[in-house]
């Protein structure tokens, strides 16, 4: 126990600094996926028929795809196209990407269980369909959204994990790398599987917070 | 650009294709068995009761479910054999992958006793079942039939996990386009084909247990 004391200290900046990576990462994926699973949902729901197919295709076959596939895939086919991408960009791509499939599911999910008379009425009152979606669906969409969107966060902070496989230097890789030097692994596991415990219970109790405050009173 | 596709290489490498496929959805099948047991146990504890056994099952599932499967496969892989617990990789991620899978069916499980109408239960106790008895004969096999989509759907998620093995070097479809990879540099054709080999397995599956599903209408 005192040699594993001793050890952590010694790697503490390095543990903490794969810790800002893991959460660079997750929050740039969640945000990018946020904002194309926004696009998506409204696409499936309100979108023409080509504009539905595109986004039904691109849900499903993100949704059919392991995650450590579309992140390998990431990782080594833009190069043979000509495309250069540091591990780290390829990595946060292929996560947006995943994450924006899931959230545009559960954008259209949330859409779709809002009762027609709301979108009706609002025609009624003559707003555009912009300001039908932006001042009356999308705010009541958020409610019943928040939940699955929470839990989405939480499985982005896991997945960020994968990343390690292709190099980039997050919570995972840094432990890795650390029992690579001192042979202690169950201890550092450990500690790196009590870090993502922490995160991931702060997201989902911030995420009960934000529940109570938009519910209705 | 100047890349042409060429998928020679992936039609010759099919069969190791396939037979990771085929090595994945075992891998699939074999940890949502463990992770099924593990998943009534814990959800017939968590709606128990046992405040000791409710705690217990909604720590399991707290711990597990916020932990990285990657994180739970390594740990099992490379740190139990300190501890003198030395496992095959493909047993090691079976165990691994059953523990993940029993905290999701855990939640499932409970949501699916609880939907179960305790008049049925009552009916049970009327007509002089055991505990036992109403749990196996009466609100088993309603709540088998409430939690079949969702435990449906695990199983998609749960063969998509197996993707996770070629971590620790399990020759199973994502090890194995990763091999086409690197040896052949077709890298494309690769992995567009190990993703449609995913994709129409996840469909296949989704397919046949809406099947199920019709067979054994909901009561």
């Amino acid at each position: 126990m005192d040699e594993f004391l001793t050890e952590a200290w010694d790697a503490r900046d390095v543990i903490v600094g794969g810790l800002l990576q893991t959460l660079s990462i997750s929050a740039l994926s969640i945000l990018l996926g946020t904002a194309l699973g926004t696009a998506v949902g409204v696409g499936l729901v309100y979108g023409g028929l080509p504009l539905r197919l595109v986004a039904r295709a691109y849900a499903d076959v993100m949704r059919g795809t392991p995650v450590l596939v579309l992140v390998l895939a990431a990782f080594y086919m833009p190069s043979v196209l000509g495309l250069h991408l540091q591990p780290f960009s390829a990595g946060v791509l292929a996560l947006t990407l995943f994450c924006g499939a899931h959230i545009g599911e559960i954008v259209r999910g949330a859409l779709q269980a809002i009762p027609r008379g709301q979108s009706e009425a609002a025609k009624a009152v003559g707003l555009t369909f912009y300001g039908v979606l932006l001042h009356v669906l999308l705010p009541q969409a958020l409610r019943s959204l928040l939940p699955p969107w929470i839990n989405t966060c939480v499985e982005m902070v896991k997945a960020s994990t994968l990343l390690s496989v292709i190099g980039v230097g997050e919570l995972l890789l840094r432990t890795q790398e650390i029992i690579g030097r001192n042979f202690l692994t169950l201890q550092f596991y450990l500690l790196a599987g009590a870090v993502y415990l922490v995160v991931n219970f702060a997201i989902e109790r911030a995420g009960k917070a934000l529940e109570r405050r938009v519910a209705f009173r | 650009m100047g890349y042409t596709l060429n998928f020679a290489v992936v039609w010759t490498n099919l069969p190791r294709l396939l037979g990771g496929l085929l090595l994945g959805l075992e891998l699939a099948v074999a940890s949502l068995a463990i992770g099924t047991l593990i998943g009534v146990a814990g959800g017939f504890l968590s709606v128990g009761p046992s405040r000791a056994g409710r705690l217990l099952a909604s720590f399991y599932v707290a711990v597990v479910r916020n932990t990285p499967i990657l994180v739970i496969v390594l740990m099992l892989y490379f740190a139990l054999p300190d501890l003198g617990v030395r496992l095959d990789k493909e047993p090691s991620f079976v165990t691994a992958l059953s523990l993940y899978a029993g905290a999701y069916l855990t939640e499932v499980f409970r949501a699916g006793l609880v939907s179960v109408p305790p008049g049925l239960s009552e009916a049970g106790k009327a007509i002089g079942l055991t505990r036992l008895g109403i749990a196996v004969h009466v609100v088993g096999p309603v709540m088998l039939r409430n939690v079949l989509p969702a435990l449906g759907s695990t199983f998609i998620s749960l063969f998509k996990d197996t993707s996770i093995a070629a971590a620790i070097a399990v020759p199973e479809l994502t090890f194995q386009a990763r091999r086409i990879n690197v040896e052949s540099f077709r890298v494309v054709e690769a992995w567009t084909v190990a993703s449609a080999l995913y994709i129409a397995t996840c469909f296949a599956i989704a397919a046949a247990l809406r099947g199920l599903e019709r067979r054994f209408p909901k009561f």
